[in-house]
């Protein structure tokens, strides 16, 4: 695809065998993805992930140090970044400050000979509500504003394929939700394939149609948002999308519909077709929304799997949903959220409890015994220690 | 509490006058000296500029006077020094900013990396200002003299002209204002290359320009605070530069520019008004120059 025409449709992208290494650390290890023209895909992790080094890649402001890249079958790898039919809306925005907003993003079509140039800028400055400030520099605009310049300066090229560098990030919540369905309506107007980097979980879930999680280099699991939710593959992926109660223990039975897990001193069944490992030590999942509360200890049935009793350690309500720590002996924290259908908290600090749920919703985990583990809480200070590093590995990532 | 609001809201409108007065205070040091050692010299160079010879008077004798044609004189005597200055100052800018340009960007840009290297260099841009201006010329002079082991090599190997001569020509003064006025140019250019946010270039890229155009439409265009200063630290004192175009050091009689006639009035003539009014149109062409040159490189808002 020549870059000097217009894409009439989004393209495929196919990343095989990508690896990249950078002087002292592997961002990328081995990855191969691919992604039908005309979709949402969104690549999900935390910071130092490789996520932003495979859009750089992508976008040709990288080299992979092994593999090729592919837009609509045709093998891009040695192409400069100026000649690949691809747009990228960037974290930093990077809009020109020397230019005012129509220069910006009329800069594409310029460098591209493509005749009325200024007409296509002020017609996709009027698709992100914008065009008044046509004649404006982009340091007078605000941030939220600067971010739908910086998505015209992009999409008024119709590439073939628009890559979106956590566009989101530095934008307040309403905002960043009123941003996030106009993407989804301009990606579906004009039918283009959208590559979405963030560390947002619900941003992902939300705007995608597939989403990847990757982590330390790698994609741990790739699907549809629910398909994700529901069935998580890795105890990452159970807690970086969404939070899970894990436990991990022997298979000490197994019927031809379910499993049995010896955890937490009780058995926990997971059906078969729910799990990805079948014996030795395997870790189980439930979602914490799943999970029932009872202030009496509720009678054994077969498709409830039941846990306790255990003590209420911490209670935070917030609104639709009430947030509920237990700890149960033998089996750590267990965090349970309960709709706040009744009035008030069903149970307070201290409170004896037992906690069930369906059979049904429990899934097992695909990771090696040992590798398991909680994920620390989002307000530990390990994980606040573990995340800064990773933002300062990214850091130097980007230089 | 309360009490401590209250006794903000009370002192706050004294704070400004407080304010002002401790910055007139501070300033007073700096305006005593610009009026003692600027303005008062001056008011006497352009009186000076006007003054007629005396009446029965010997050589370097002048009184005060409204003689205006001195300037008139000025210009007809020197228009080619006049211009002989400007245009080698303009050349010695433009040579100095297409060597100090590359020169710059890879200090400031491609080593950001290595930030030994950029020091390293940074050094050696700086080094030539531990020896002296005047011995760096005089240095110059012995290379490029008929006699040195350069030239004469040079010629053996008839890569030159055997009659060829570089000191005293304007290719001489034109490479001495250059190669002195390099580290002028590079430091202001260096500095604003290396706060370049090279994210402003990949995003150029993105937008399919190609290495050349990302240059010309974004590099150049950002870079512009640095050109403009490297350019007026270059040509304002390369126009009145009289070292480089002395026969004492790279220069001949053909190449005398306003500095030299400047301080042949001045010293050896002893015509003090020609002298003056030579300065003041120096000046005043430099201002108009540099006055129209800021205004169209349109660097207020990088600035």
């Amino acid at each position: 695809m020549s870059v000097r025409e217009f894409a009439e449709r989004g393209a495929d992208l196919e990343l095989v065998g990508i690896q990249k290494r950078f002087p002292g650390f592997t961002a990328i290890e081995e990855l191969d993805l691919t992604i039908p023209a005309g979709s949402f895909f969104a690549l999900l992790g935390p910071s130092g992930c490789g996520k932003t080094t495979t859009l750089r890649l992508v976008a040709g402001l990288e080299e992979p140090t092994r593999g090729r890249i592919l837009i609509g079958g045709k093998d891009v790898t040695d192409t400069k970044s100026h000649e690949r039919p691809v747009n990228t809306v960037f974290q930093s925005y990077a809009l020109f400050p020397h230019m005012t907003i129509i220069e910006n993003v009329a800069f594409g079509l310029k460098r591209r000979r493509i005749g009325d140039a200024l007409g296509k800028a002020h017609e996709a400055l009027r698709l992100v509500e914008l065009d008044h400030l046509a004649q404006r520099k982009p340091q007078q605009l605000s941030g939220g504003q600067q971010q739908r310049v910086a998505l015209a300066r992009a999409i008024v090229n119709r590439p073939a394929l628009l890559l979106l560098d956590e566009p989101l990030g530095a934008l307040d919540l309403k905002l960043r939700r009123q941003m996030q369905l106009e993407l989804k309506t301009i990606q579906e107007e004009v039918g283009l394939t959208f590559l979405h980097v963030t560390h947002d979980q619900e941003e992902a879930m939300t705007m995608a149609d597939t989403v990847a999680v990757m982590n330390k280099g790698a994609i741990e699991q790739m699907g549809a948002p629910e398909v994700l939710y529901e069935l998580p593959r890795t105890s990452f992926v159970a807690n970086f999308l969404g939070q899970s109660n894990l436990f991990t223990g022997d298979v000490v039975g197994t019927t031809s519909t379910a499993i049995s897990v010896e955890a937490a001193g009780r058995r926990i069944v997971v059906p078969t077709s729910r799990a990805q490992r079948h014996q030795g030590e395997i870790t189980v999942g439930v979602r914490p929304e799943k999970v029932a509360l009872h202030v009496e200890a509720p009678g054994e049935t077969a498709d409830r799997n039941l846990l306790g009793p255990g003590r209420v350690v911490d209670v935070s309500f917030s609104g639709v949903s009430t947030q509920y720590i237990v700890d149960v002996p033998g089996a750590g924290a267990v965090v349970v959220f309960a709709q706040n259908v009744g009035s008030g908290p069903v149970a307070g600090v201290g409170a004896e409890v037992w906690l069930s749920w369906a059979v049904d919703h429990g899934f097992g985990l695909d990771d090696e015994p040992g590798e398991t583990g909680r994920f620390p809480a989002d307000d530990s200070t390990r994980s606040i220690a573990v995340q800064r590093r990773e933002a300062l590995v990214s850091e130097l990532e980007e230089h | 509490m309360a009490f401590a609001a209250f006794a903000t809201t009370e002192a706050q409108p004294q704070a400004p006058k407080k304010k002002s007065r401790i910055a007139l205070f501070l300033l007073l040091p700096g305006l005593l000296y610009l009026v003692l050692f600027f303005l008062t010299p001056l008011i006497s160079l352009v009186l000076t500029s006007l003054q007629a010879p005396a009446e029965f008077g010997d050589i370097g004798q002048f009184d005060y006077a409204f003689n205006w044609q001195n300037y008139v004189v000025v210009v007809q005597d020197y228009l080619p020094h006049i211009l002989r200055s400007f245009g080698y100052a303009l050349a010695a800018t433009v040579l100095a900013l297409l060597f100090s340009y590359p020169l710059a960007y890879f200090i400031g840009v491609k080593a950001r990396r290595w930030p030994l290297l950029q020091s390293l260099m940074l050094v050696l841009v700086i080094a030539p200002f531990f020896i002296s201006f005047l011995l760096r010329t005089l240095a110059w002079k012995q290379i490029l003299s008929d006699e040195s082991f350069i030239i004469t090599s040079l010629k053996a190997l008839s890569l030159l002209a055997p009659d060829a001569h570089f000191t005293g020509t304007p290719f001489a003064v034109i490479f001495g204002l250059t190669y002195n006025f390099i580290p002028f140019m590079t430091l202001p250019l260096y500095s604003t290359l290396e706060r370049l946010d090279t994210r402003y270039l990949e995003a150029g890229s993105d937008l399919y320009a190609n290495p050349l155009t990302v240059f010309r439409k974004i590099t150049v265009p950002l870079s512009m605070p640095g050109i403009v200063a490297g350019t007026l630290l270059t040509f304002i004192p390369a126009a009145g530069d009289y070292i480089n175009a002395s026969r004492d050091f790279l220069g001949g009689t053909d190449t005398q520019m306003m500095g030299n006639v400047i301080e042949a009035n001045f010293l050896v003539l002893l015509n003090y008004p020609a002298a003056a009014a030579l300065s003041i149109i120096l000046m005043a062409a430099i201002l108009v120059l540099v006055g129209v040159y800021v205004k169209r490189s349109g660097t207020e808002d990088l600035l």
